[in-house]
């Protein structure tokens, strides 16, 4: 293959507490430590390990959101990637910009570079839609093999086969590429730069474009009314008897 | 649920019980109440009301300390940092960060991902940065990345009144007024309770590669050790294991298919780090040079990353391979530092009195620190006879230790089990100097009463 495209989302950090802001129309973003989507992580590597295989010549990371996602692109660079696109919008990422419209912006990447794989991560721990790779596959006309736990491109580059995870176990598919692949927890362990690579990924070309002049209509068809954190957990009650514990689960937990 | 000063709280039996049993043999003495705080200033709030009243307190991270530093011999207050898990602040640029006390080192790591970045110190366990730094923690890194004392650049510390302070700072290096930091480090709680760390940051290495070396005696692989450290070498692991420490490690994995069972001889596991493969080559082959001309032989390389981790994850593992020696096997753990000259005949006269006196006790440890462990295991079933036998094993090591010029621990710190020792190594003037720093900061005697040093009456 000559060059594969890897998506990569800038989110929320996986590990941060996340707070509701005062107006509940979102999740708190100011202040809050944003992360390489864990998903896009293992895209990205799963990239990396083509092109150190022999094969793939190629890779180009691309992202859709603020400027600072650069600094997701240069985490991706310094992993390996050849070169960067940063599609900039200020529209939130986490529940402004749709899945459609991101399928539609990533189409038009597409276009633009002609990779003959696009690999991007099963799902972002944002929005959790896991709608992306499916529709920008449709959009593109282009096969698709989701959840993908491991990937094997053939030797003339023509197909690839996939196990994808489902809910019953894994499926092998085979599919011709160019195709769409979403990767999965179990695809690999992705490495982490060191600080020379973190240097030299500062140089790397990074092209930055405007998601308004790609001719994608950035309305969201679906719209967040409001966001609220979950309950906070009532106390324990301790009972004195089995028949006391019998009675508040048929009657107040109503699960016997 | 009724809202106390304390917040939120737990009196459940089985809650108290594990917040006053560490992983050590001593056992469980639980606390009255723990308190779960999740700010700085609810830690402050609790520690104002325990100093109203006169209550002792202790503060918790995960439990993994090794001579019962967490015990409540005098009831009292549990603070368990958990909720305070957070990574405040970041700064890959001058390779420093700011952590939450009860964030795990593996935390912590993790959210250095892509920095290139790492906290380098480690202890084995998964432990709290709080608690590393209260402890003083060290580990296998020591040798050539320093311990929690050069790791801390500067820490929030709740005072027993419930004033907060906060020491240090960003500067690499600073001359204004008395250096706080290092006091709070390694105070085990007995001076204030640490909410926040500093942690200063090293570039994670570029080329690694992990190696054993097999040796015919133990003092061979000692004399390796010492060659290699004088040969300016800097080894970023130099962990010794002697023969029963391997033959408890193949025993205790013999069930894993996966497992190879490691040869049962003095061994070292050494890990070297490089700015360039071929740095790296060099220190290693002059490493292994040193190895073999000490008697060494069958040097084997651990390639890549995953066996590398498996190399770290069995060293650590000794602890509980040598408890797994007894059925529900307990140890006493000796922590033994001396220079390192002297490092080769301390190792032999304790192996020697190990073997002499029949008890079990693998010998493993930080030999590149002159730091060694011999791991006394016993269980409930052992007559006290042995019981016997082992406590002098433990006492005589103690003493050859002290002769040699070293501290009776090296990493672990006091807790309550090695206070009987402090005396002897610090003595009356030293320990009346810390007695008089204690009276200080904690004049009611409040913070972790009836560890480190038990002040003159």
């Amino acid at each position: 293959m000559r060059k594969v495209l890897v998506g990569v989302k800038r989110v929320v950090d996986y590990a941060v507490r996340v707070r509701v802001s005062a107006d509940k129309s979102g999740v708190e973003l100011a202040n809050t430590k944003m992360s390489m989507n864990p998903f896009c992580e293992i895209a990205v590597e799963e990239a990396i390990r083509l092109k150190e295989k022999g094969a793939a010549e190629e890779v180009v990371a691309v992202s859709i959101g603020p400027k600072q996602a650069q600094e997701t692109l240069r985490s991706a660079l310094a992993m390996g990637c050849d070169r960067a696109i940063h599609v900039q919008t200020d529209i939130r990422s986490d529940q402004g910009l749709n899945p459609l419209a991101i399928a539609q912006l990533l189409e038009k990447v597409v276009e633009k570079e002609s990779p003959d794989l696009v690999i991007v991560g099963k799902q972002s721990i944002d929005g959790d839609h896991a709608t992306t790779a499916p529709m920008l596959a449709e959009l593109l006309g282009w096969s698709q093999a989701t959840f993908a736990a491991r990937l094997d491109v053939a030797a003339d580059g023509a197909s690839a086969e996939v196990e994808r995870e489902t809910d019953a176990g894994t499926e092998v598919v085979k599919l011709p590429l160019p195709a769409v692949i979403s990767a999965d927890l179990r695809l690999n362990t992705p490495r982490y730069p060191k600080l020379p690579n973190i240097m030299k990924a500062k140089k790397k070309p990074l092209e930055a474009l405007e998601a308004a002049d790609l001719g994608v209509d950035l309305a969201p068809t679906l719209v967040v009314t409001g966001v609220a954190p979950p309950p906070d957990r009532a106390a324990g009650v301790t009972v004195e008897s089995v028949d006391d514990l019998v009675d508040k689960l048929k009657n107040e937990a109503a699960v016997i | 649920a009724a809202s106390s000063p304390l917040g939120r709280r737990s009196t459940t039996p089985d809650v108290l019980a594990r917040h006053g049993k560490d992983e050590s043999y001593h056992p469980s003495v639980p606390p009255d109440v723990v308190a779960f705080p999740k700010s700085t200033a609810d830690v402050s709030a609790v520690a104002r009301l325990c100093h109203d009243r006169r209550v002792p307190l202790v503060p918790f991270g995960v439990g993994t300390s090794l001579e019962g530093h967490i015990q409540h011999p005098y009831g009292g207050v549990s603070l368990d940092l958990g909720s305070l898990d957070q990574m405040v602040s970041e700064f890959p640029d001058d390779m420093d960060c700011r952590a939450q006390a009860g964030m795990t080192r593996s935390a912590v790591n993790a959210a250095l991902r892509h920095t290139g970045l790492e906290f380098t110190v480690d202890p084995g366990a998964d432990a709290t940065v709080g608690g590393m730094a209260a402890c003083g923690a060290s580990g296998t890194t020591a040798v050539r990345y320093g311990t929690m004392r050069d790791a801390v650049l500067g820490l929030t510390v709740v005072l027993a009144d419930g004033s907060v302070i906060e020491t240090g700072g960003r500067a690499r290096k600073s001359s204004a007024g008395y250096d706080l930091t290092k006091l709070f480090v390694g105070s085990e709680g007995t001076l204030g309770i640490i909410t926040e760390v500093a942690l200063r940051l090293h570039p994670q290495p570029t080329a690694v590669a992990a190696a054993t070396a097999r040796f015919d005696d133990l003092d061979d692989a000692v004399a390796a050790v010492h060659a290699i450290l004088l040969h300016g070498i800097p080894v970023a692991r130099c962990e010794l294991l002697d023969a029963p420490t391997l033959a408890a490690f193949n025993a205790y994995n013999k069930n894993d298919p996966a497992f190879r069972p490691q040869e049962v001889t003095p061994s070292l596991f050494l890990e070297f780090h490089g700015l360039s493969d071929a740095v790296l080559k060099e220190e290693a082959d002059l490493a292994l040079e040193a190895c073999v001309d000490a008697g060494g032989r069958d040097v084997a390389w651990a390639s890549d990353e995953a066996e590398r981790h498996k190399l770290w994850a069995a060293r650590h593992s000794t602890y509980y391979a040598s408890c797994a020696l007894k059925r529900d096997g307990k140890a006493i753990v000796t922590d033994a530092c001396v220079p390192i000259s002297k490092l080769a005949e301390v190792v032999r006269d304790t192996a020697a009195d190990v073997e002499k006196m029949d008890v079990v006790g693998p010998i493993f440890g930080h030999a590149g620190d002159g730091n060694f462990h011999c791991i006394l295991v016993y269980n409930d079933d052992d007559p006290p006879e042995y019981l016997e036998r082992l406590h002098d094993v433990s006492a005589r090591l103690i003493d050859r230790t002290l002769a040699a010029g070293g501290t009776c621990t090296g990493e672990h710190g006091v807790g309550s089990g090695k206070k009987k020792y402090v005396l002897r190594e610090r003595g009356a003037a030293g320990v009346a100097a810390m007695a008089a720093v204690k009276h200080a900061l904690d004049p009611q005697g409040i913070m972790n009463p009836g560890k480190v040093f038990d002040a003159p009456s």
